[in-house]
């Protein structure tokens, strides 16, 4: 199969591979996929009080185009808030990478991965809002 | 001094390169200047010669399986061969029975093949192989019926190279009476065949795993006791009717040469291969989490089938690019499937899509393989730093217990 540049390039450099802190308020972490589809992609994002995302990290088993999807994503989120990134759609990953159609459900698990993290997030944040209200 | 020439060839398992040797020969049937007759045309010199021709390379293909050339049918193909045998043997004991057993590890070629079958009202019992890829000869022998007709069991596998005992199961067929069919694609050249001693009935060949062109194959089908078939292909009664059509006299003539230094050099070959192989998984063996698919012993020196851990193939292979190595088979790397195979053979599907199948053949160096094993090394390192599962394999956890959310 032959893959895009796009592809290569963020295969080849992959951009923000890493791990943040799971445990810290400001972290979420979103994990999608299974290894039984040979695919697993971890995305985390730091977030900082005024809801900018400061920080993107990403780990990925996964074919190339899941690497690079990942990869992307942690690029495309930086600066942005949880709302602009919940825009987020497949489509434009697809589109930025020109994944090939057997390609597209890399490009979803991406999209998964971005919800996932910012479901985890908010889960968090509400978690710290009512203990504090209870504590006050 | 580097005569590295990238990409390197490593799956000789998939196809060959012609030899020099056969291409040279094949030439000489082409052109004007060449023995281009058909060699069914019975009525002047050019056919007369390009039918010689034929019948050495016919004579060639069945001394190295230990036969009558009068046993040997020209296809285009294993998978041709392997529908001929398995439908025309099927069909035309259709009155018999119409039970089939293979293994679930065969060639697309074979259980496409039986598929079909089953559509049209044949039975098909699929065997679990064991965890070596070896048939477990106890529940070979319990799925045999009286109205079996045909059994079909490869002889080397292509993906895991593990080598059947063709000879013990041809014993129990032969016993009940029952048509044994073996898939021998990958065999010649790398494992001694005698159709004779091992009992088979009917043996798929081809030509482009043994150096020799693609395009062209050949079936065996023995003449005592005799072995009759259904044609699937009718036309102008060539080879004894059960396959029709013109010979394609380069083709034939460049099977015949590839045989025959298949059958000449195999002996010498196979040490070298052996050597090759074991320097590869030397080279890495070591490294943590990787596992041999298929039995080490039982097996052709060709073959290196590995799983490493938590790195999923594609991408494996993708980091790989200067090395031409295959993930499961050529025929279903371009789906996202996990190989048949390696699931038929019990591997969970972490490492079924973590697999490699390194095949080394004739034309590969020591050199070719010190660069394979660092590049394979690096590739590896670098995915696994990638990988989520690694971290989490490192910290402890089983990614069994996990709940992941399946997509
Ligand atoms: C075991 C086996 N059977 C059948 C085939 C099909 O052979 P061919 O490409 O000659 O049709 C192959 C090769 O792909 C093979 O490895
Ligand atoms: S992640 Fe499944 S094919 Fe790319």
């Amino acid at each position: 199969m032959a893959y895009s540049d796009k592809v290569l390039d963020h295969y080849e450099n992959p951009r923000n591979v890493g791990v943040l802190d799971k445990d810290d308020p400001n972290v979420g972490t979103g994990m999608v996929g299974a290894p039984a589809c040979g695919d697993v992609m971890r995305l985390q994002i730091k977030v900082n009080d005024d809801g900018i995302i400061e920080d993107a990290k990403f780990k990925t088993y996964g074919c190339g185009s899941a690497i690079a999807s990942s990869s992307l994503v942690t690029e495309m989120v930086k600066g942005k808030t949880l709302e602009e990134v919940g825009e987020i759609r497949n489509k434009h990953i697809a589109d930025e990478l020109a994944l090939p159609p057997v390609k597209i459900h890399c490009s979803v698990l991406a999209e998964d991965a971005i919800a996932a993290a910012i479901a985890d997030i908010k889960a968090k944040r509400t978690e710290k809002d009512s203990s504090e209200a209870v504590a006050s | 001094m580097s005569s590295l020439n990238i990409p390197i060839y490593m799956d000789y398992s998939a196809t060959t390169p012609v030899d020099e040797r056969v291409a040279a020969k094949m030439a000489e049937c082409l052109t004007k200047q060449g023995h281009f007759g058909n060699p069914a045309s019975r009525s002047h010199p050019f056919g007369w010669h390009a039918d010689e021709l034929v019948e050495q390379a016919r004579d060639n293909v069945a001394t190295l399986l230990g036969a009558n050339s009068k046993e040997i049918v020209w296809t285009s193909g294993a998978t041709e061969s392997d529908n001929l045998a398995i439908k025309g043997a099927a069909r035309f004991n259709v009155k018999k029975g119409k039970h089939i057993v293979t293994l679930k590890t065969e060639h697309k070629a074979v259980l496409d093949t039986c598929r079909q079958l089953e559509r049209e009202g044949f039975e098909v019992t699929y065997l679990d192989p064991m965890e070596n890829g070896l048939l477990d000869m106890d529940a070979f022998k319990a799925a045999l019926r009286d109205d079996t007709t045909v059994v079909s069991i490869m002889h080397v596998n292509n993906e895991i190279g593990v080598i059947q005992d063709i000879a013990a199961i041809g014993q129990i067929t032969r016993e009940r009476g029952i048509i044994f069919h073996v898939d021998a694609a990958q065999s010649p050249g790398k494992v001694a065949i005698d159709v004779n001693a091992m009992n088979v009935d009917l043996m798929s060949l081809c030509a482009h795993k043994v150096y020799g062109p693609k395009g062209i194959g050949a079936l065996y089908v023995r003449r005592k006791p005799r072995i009759r078939l259904e044609a699937q292909i009718h036309g102008g009664g060539h080879e004894r009717g059960m396959r029709s059509g013109t010979l394609a006299t380069h083709q034939i003539v460049g099977m015949g040469e590839a045989f025959r230094i298949a059958h000449e050099e195999m002996d010498e070959e196979n040490v070298r291969m052996g050597a090759l192989r074991d320097r590869l998984w030397n080279g890495v063996s070591d490294m943590e989490e990787i596992y041999l698919n298929g039995d080490l012993e039982q097996r052709i020196p060709g073959n290196l089938n590995v799983s490493f851990n938590f790195v999923e193939g594609e991408s494996l292979i993708m980091s790989m690019k200067d090395i031409a190595v295959s993930s499961g088979s050529a025929c279903t790397s371009a789906s996202l499937e996990p190989s048949y195979v390696l699931r038929a053979i019990g591997r969970n599907d972490e490492l079924a899509h973590s697999s490699i199948r390194f095949t080394i053949g004739r034309f590969t160096t020591e050199e070719e393989i010190d660069f394979t094993i660092a590049k394979t090394r690096e590739a590896v390192e670098k995915l696994r730093d990638l990988s989520p599962l690694w971290d989490m394999h490192k910290e402890g956890i089983d990614l069994d217990t996990v709940e992941w959310a399946s997509h």
